[in-house]
């Protein structure tokens, strides 16, 4: 039985509460995510020691940083369709289909070389997006089709639509300044810049931190100690700096100029704040894990559903728009194969990073460190010489044994 | 006499081949707490949920304070001052407590975000009056007790200064203890001219509450009467037998002929 004495009591003393429960409320952190910080620790030593060493160097962890990105931009999206009991089926063919418009465009539309054609490509790949996401949102909100249904057709009608645009031809080569979106040797921003946004970031952690405390403060709410909270910003800047420091010690060929923090990476973290921000901070976000939670509750609070649903949508269409971009910049072309099979990327890591399948449960920064154990393994295994058709094996049983996880984890709470 | 605060006129809706119900009318004053009995499928939810704007109802009317109110949403129905404790609670299990008491209408901060602190300083209060010992308001609500979650419902629907209060079995999920919190509440809610349908499958839970009771049975209305005029056993007839006391039902006539 809770007691008034309990809410005063240091939380870390409070009874019956395993170790990991209690680490997981005094850092705030869920335990499931911890489970899947530990399960990526493990990957990366027993990676680096079948490897001889070559897995924890500064060019693998870039390669695998820039690799991270495409697959972590659109994951943070399918974190909201499946926390809203969705699931989008059609990610990696939205991805081909933009991305061809966007390489079409630049290159057989506009002049290339014209300063504003890339960025008015980036936009209207953008723009397209939002289109494709009304379009699928539409047919699940006011339809009432089934979202596997709905994105099921996209998968394949995006697909069709890509190799439409150029009756399957590759559309190459692409703006210079574009493909710096993509990393790539230049593709970074050195290792003043990183420094600079290192601290940055730092100072913003801290900041951030001391101010939502002092607000708890003045509220006379129940805080946890603040020298847990000084562990915890600690945590997070020694991760910060150590992340700069990795970026900067591979350097640029036959040079020692530092590479610095990739821009398709620093697109990648954009996004995560940003989505962090829409998840936690916006009614949009409150109304999606509601919805996901109870939808017959959210609509009788009065949250217009199907516009929430509609916009869901809307959101994964801009994060395939932006993935697009990375992806033919990263390519330096246009493809029609491009994105194939990357919704099962996704997917798994929104699942692995702690998104449930059954809705209302899921976190943004849970679905990067998703899709870094995804793209770990499978980075390893290239360094291993692993077929790549063992490589599918092992990434399809890691995706099924992470839904099997969920559903034991909840089997256990309930 | 004054004009009532709501009055539903001849209010039908049906779900497939079932008339949940069937040309329902009833009404309530400020201060009052009329009672709304009946077995388990008489309908009383399904004709207050459209009250609440949970359902739009297939015929029949609406007045609020003598006005024609057209209730379609439960936005709708928060516009006229109506609140609403679901019989299941409405609760989204995923969140905590502010933020299912503030679902819908949440605090916002200057730049347009939510504002957590204000609704959790705002959500204790309220929580804590209903429930001194409620202390984990930061759970998810799926982590908490049955009363807890019935409290958090209550807590929903009086946070916003109600007019008109729609409890549908408030303490199914209650010990005695909140029980009796719950029976305060609602008297202190009358004093401050709330008008409230308390909605209960048993007799024993509302009688000493309500002023006025009135009795459904398969969707229809058997009748409704002022609690002071009423014994608990006439109105056991009525939530048994469908028939007002004194009045013959057609069984009745049927043994006689
Ligand atoms: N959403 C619904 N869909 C179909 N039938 C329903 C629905 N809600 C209620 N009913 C039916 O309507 C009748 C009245 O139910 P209800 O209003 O819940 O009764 P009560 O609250 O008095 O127990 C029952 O026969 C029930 O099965
Ligand atoms: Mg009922």
């Amino acid at each position: 039985m809770a007691s008034d004495a309990d809410v005063n009591a240091p939380l870390g003393t409070a009874p019956r509460l395993s170790a990991m429960e209690q680490f997981s409320r005094l850092t705030g952190l869920d335990t499931r995510l911890l489970a899947m910080l530990g399960a990526l620790i493990a990957i990366w030593i027993i990676l680096n020691l079948m490897t001889g060493g070559i897995f924890l160097t500064p060019r693998n962890l870039y390669n695998l940083a820039v690799q991270s990105s495409v697959v972590g931009v659109m994951a943070t999206g399918m974190v909201l369709v499946i926390v809203a009991r969705h699931i989008d089926l059609s990610v990696g063919s939205v991805l081909g289909f933009l991305g061809m418009c966007i390489a079409f465009l630049q290159v057989e539309v506009f002049p290339l070389g014209a300063a504003w054609n890339w960025p008015l490509t980036i936009l209207l790949g953008v723009f397209l997006g939002v289109l494709v996401g009304i379009w699928q949102g539409s047919w699940v909100a006011f339809g009432g089709v089934p979202a596997f249904v709905v994105t099921l057709g996209g998968l394949l009608m995006f697909r069709g639509a890509a190799f439409m645009i150029t009756d399957g031809r590759t559309v190459a080569p692409l703006d210079p300044t574009y493909q710096l979106l993509g990393g790539g040797i230049d593709g970074s921003i050195g290792a003043t810049a990183s420094w600079t946004l290192g601290l940055i970031a730092v100072a913003a952690v801290a900041f951030f931190s001391l101010k939502a405390r002092a607000k708890r403060a003045r509220y006379g709410f129940p805080m946890k100690p603040l020298w847990a909270e000084l562990a915890m910003i600690a945590v997070w800047s020694f991760l910060i700096i150590g992340f700069v420091l990795v970026m900067n010690a591979y350097t640029k060929p036959r040079s020692d100029i530092p590479r610095g923090i990739p821009v398709p990476v620093l697109i990648m973290l954009t996004v995560v704040i940003v989505m962090a921000f829409l998840s936690r901070f916006t009614k949009f976000g409150r109304y999606v894990f509601a919805m996901g939670g109870n939808p017959e509750a959210a609509a009788l609070s009065g949250i217009n559903v199907k516009r929430t649903t509609v916009m869901i949508f809307v959101v994964m269409g801009v994060l395939c728009a932006v993935a697009a971009v990375i992806t033919t910049a990263r390519l330096n072309a246009g493809t029609n194969s491009m994105g194939t099979l990357a919704e099962l990327n996704v997917i798994a890591a929104a699942v692995i990073g702690g998104t449930s399948l059954a809705g209302g449960i899921g976190t943004i920064p849970g679905a990067i460190l998703g899709a870094v154990i995804m793209q770990s393994l499978d980075n390893g295994m290239v360094l291993l010489g692993v077929s790549s058709a063992v490589r599918q094996i092992v990434i399809g049983l890691v995706l099924v044994a992470a839904v099997w996880f969920d559903v034991v984890y909840n089997r256990g709470r309930r | 006499m004054t004009t009532p605060l709501v009055e539903m006129r001849n209010i039908s809706k049906r779900f497939g081949g079932v008339q949940a119900v069937d040309e329902v009318s009833v009404d309530l004053y400020p201060g009052e707490v009329v009672g709304l009995l009946g077995h388990n499928g008489a309908g009383k939810s399904t004709l207050i949920k459209t009250l609440a704007g949970a359902y739009p109802c297939d015929g029949g009317e609406i007045y609020v304070n003598g006005e024609r109110a057209v209730i379609e949403t439960p936005r709708d129905a928060r516009k006229f001052g109506i609140e609403t404790i679901y019989q299941t609670l409405a609760l989204a299990d995923n969140l905590d407590a502010p933020a299912n008491l503030f679902l819908g209408r949440e605090l916002m901060t200057a730049f347009g975000t939510l504002d957590d602190d204000a609704m959790e300083h705002q959500a204790r209060a309220v929580l804590h009056r209903l429930n001194p010992n409620f202390t984990n308001i930061k759970d998810p609500v799926k982590n908490m007790s049955g009363g807890q979650r019935q409290s958090v419902a209550i807590a929903r629907a009086i946070l916003f200064n109600a007019k008109i209060l729609i409890m549908d079995e408030p303490t199914a999920a209650l010990g005695p203890q909140e029980t009796a919190m719950v029976a305060d509440l609602i008297q202190q809610l009358k004093k401050d001219g709330i008008g409230i349908f308390l909605i209960s499958h048993d007799l024993h839970d509302v009688f000493d509450l309500s002023d006025r009771v009135s009795v459904m049975k398969n969707g229809r209305l058997v009748g409704t009467r002022k609690t002071s005029s009423v014994t608990k056993d006439e109105v056991l007839g009525m939530i048994i037998l469908g028939k007002l006391p004194g009045e013959e039902t057609p069984e009745d006539m049927a043994a006689r002929h």
